[in-house]
């Protein structure tokens, strides 16, 4: 049997739709399970959390990024490589403060909320998109980075843009190896 | 272009937690978890069939909708088709997937039988909700002789 041509970039799409539509129905259903958007959040990030210390190792076999020198490198491969590769869009990344160690992720689309037009009636706390930040947490702490990651903004609570900021917690030590004899 | 890896990586998390909430439950509290996991899987079954089937002309018959599911749904979901489709032609299918995978990653063979149910719920939901879409009231149940492989068996309820 062979698949007519125009059929294929439907399956791609329906691929995505896949993980997007079951990230939705995770939502409505925490929703259900809790009252508050904060444990709702927490919920979410702690999920985002397991995932990314798994991602992270998908990551590195399939993309092959070398060392990184600094905090400002590594948020740059997150924007553009690990977004790209896995929701196929590219954030733009500003730098926040002068020690470096701050930084924004402005995500202009953001393929998880294509099916959400509003948040829910009553749960204008609620970040939709938390899963994002626990996924970048946990995959930087399986890489000895620890940060806080947290949403900024949000397109669905009104803002304008929707804004991923994270933040390194911790200075980089180097690693001295010695030798033993 | 999200990765197949996102959503099995996320299925398994959702499988991981909605477990956690009660770690011990007794039956009647496993077969709760295994419900909410398989209505979510049914929530995204219609809404994927509707996606999927628009451009479709319309099935001839039960069998082809089947048949639409083991090919065009698992090859948009799980980048492969269905290797076998079997009926009584009574309203009773048995899908059969040799290397299911959201089961891969478990070891192959016997040792997490027991926990494979839960893998496997959220499927379930995701064919009975594709086939609601088109128009056929089902109930779907999955089995597993030895992983990754596991049959889906779809039973037709007559109106």
């Amino acid at each position: 049997m062979s698949r007519p041509a125009h059929q294929r970039p439907a399956y791609h799409k329906i691929n995505k739709d896949l993980f997007v539509l079951t990230y939705g129905a995770l939502v409505a259903q925490l929703c259900k399970d809790y009252e508050k958007d904060e444990d709702v959040n927490q919920y979410l990030d702690k999920m985002g959390y397991g995932i990314g210390t798994r991602l992270v190792e998908d990551f590195l076999a399939r993309s092959c990024v070398g060392r990184c020198h600094s905090y400002s490198e590594i948020t740059d491969i997150i924007a553009q490589v690990a977004f790209k590769m896995y929701l196929g869009i590219t954030p733009s990344v500003t730098c926040n403060n002068s020690s470096r160690n701050e930084f924004s992720l402005i995500l202009d689309k953001n393929p998880l909320v294509e099916f959400v037009e509003e948040l829910p009636a009553g749960r204008s706390s609620l970040c939709y998109c938390n899963l994002l930040c626990g996924i970048i947490r946990g995959a930087l702490e399986m890489v000895h980075l620890a940060a806080d990651v947290t949403f900024l903004q949000d397109r669905l609570k009104g803002d304008s843009v929707t804004e991923i900021g994270i933040t390194f917690l911790k200075k980089r030590e180097e690693k001295k190896y010695r030798r033993k004899k | 272009m999200a990765d197949a890896v996102l959503f099995e990586f996320l299925h398994t998390e959702m499988v991981a937690e909605l477990w956690a909430h009660d770690p011990d439950p007794g039956p009647g509290g496993q077969n709760m978890n295994l419900s909410v996991l398989e209505s979510m899987g049914f929530r995204v079954g219609q809404a994927l069939g509707e996606r999927l089937a628009r451009e479709m002309l319309a099935f001839r018959e039960e069998l082809d909708v089947l048949k639409f599911l083991c090919k065009d749904l698992w090859l948009a979901a799980f980048q492969k088709q269905m290797d076998s489709l079997r009926t009584n032609h009574q309203g009773t299918y048995v899908l059969q997937d040799n290397s299911f995978p959201l089961l891969l990653p478990m070891a192959a063979g016997l040792q997490y039988l027991e926990e494979v149910p839960k893998f496997l719920a959220f499927t379930c939901g995701l064919l009975r909700g594709a086939l609601c879409t088109l128009g056929i009231e089902s109930m779907v149940t999955a089995s597993v002789a030895a992983l990754p492989g596991c049959k889906f068996q779809v039973v037709i309820e007559n109106s």
